[in-house]
């Protein structure tokens, strides 16, 4: 990826693209993210019903491909998503994937795993 | 008929002709007179005056959606916002076709409460990700999808000729 495309992928986008938070259908939890940092930040703070329900819809990696247009971290979230992840151990391997992300765009260290 | 600080005030003939409307809006000017035991002109020009007044807003057919097969999922949502964002939030929610009645209410806190419509789960919870999350002032949202109605109708003028029987 081109430092051009690394930048695009860490842009901020309108509130129309933004990620809404919801726990199920039509429930909304008040949590956006309008770029990739947000994003980083929510997945620590939301209810994990909710990250169970978007990875569950698949509406992680549709926004992150879609929006966001990265590919690498879409793959990231599918593989995540075969795991059947629940719970704590769900947030903390999305907050893994998706903060190694950021890290590699922002050419800071990666961190380590645990 | 007579109008005083916006509001109108009815006889009981204007009361008799509202009523038969409200039974059915597709009987004749003849057929009404005939009941009340006045001229059909009568009952015209009072009609008219009415619907000039406004007290008889409209004649509308109600259709019932499922039965043509659209529109199966009605859902009541609650939009809680930012007190001074409600007003426009309900005015942005009340111009989507989703949104078949939407309200402000205080409870606790100010919310809006909005029946809304749609083909599916899915295209609800689309319309509501993508039209209603992102309207600025809302802070979040509580929907709850209906799954037997009991009872729907309109404001209706009471019928006092009417007696109960229990």
């Amino acid at each position: 990826m081109t430092l051009d495309a690394d930048s695009k992928v860490l842009k901020t986008v309108p509130r129309e693209k933004a990620f809404y938070f919801f726990t199920s259908i039509g429930n909304y939890t008040g949590s956006s993210a309008s770029s990739l940092k947000e994003f980083m930040g929510r997945i620590n703070e939301v209810n994990v019903k909710s990250l169970e329900f978007h990875l569950g819809r698949g509406d992680f990696e549709k926004w992150v491909a879609e929006v966001l247009q990265d590919q690498e971290l879409t793959g990231e979230i599918k593989r995540l998503q075969k795991l059947n992840l629940t719970g704590n151990g769900l947030r903390d391997q999305l907050s893994f994937v998706v903060s190694r992300r950021v890290k590699r765009l922002t050419n800071q260290p990666t961190p380590s795993r645990y | 008929m007579r109008v005083k600080n916006n509001t109108v005030s009815l006889d009981a003939t204007d009361m008799e002709i509202l009523l038969a409307l409200q039974k059915d809006c597709r009987e004749t000017y003849a057929a009404v007179g005939k009941r009340l035991g006045i001229a059909h002109s009568t009952v015209r020009d009072r009609i008219r005056k009415m619907e000039q007044q406004g007290v008889i807003r409209n004649y509308t057919a109600t259709v019932d959606a499922e039965k043509i097969g659209l529109r199966n999922i009605t859902a009541m949502m609650t939009v809680y916002t930012d007190p001074k964002e409600a007003e426009r939030v309900a005015e942005k929610l009340a111009a989507l076709p989703e949104v078949l009645e939407a309200y402000t209410s205080l409870s606790e806190e100010l919310l809006i409460i909005a029946k809304v419509s749609a083909a599916s789960q899915e295209k609800l919870h689309e319309f509501i990700a993508n039209s209603v999350a992102p309207l600025p002032g809302v802070s979040r949202i509580r929907t709850s999808i209906i799954t037997k109605k009991f009872k729907e109708t309109q404001f209706s003028i009471p019928d006092t000729s009417e007696k109960v029987h229990l």
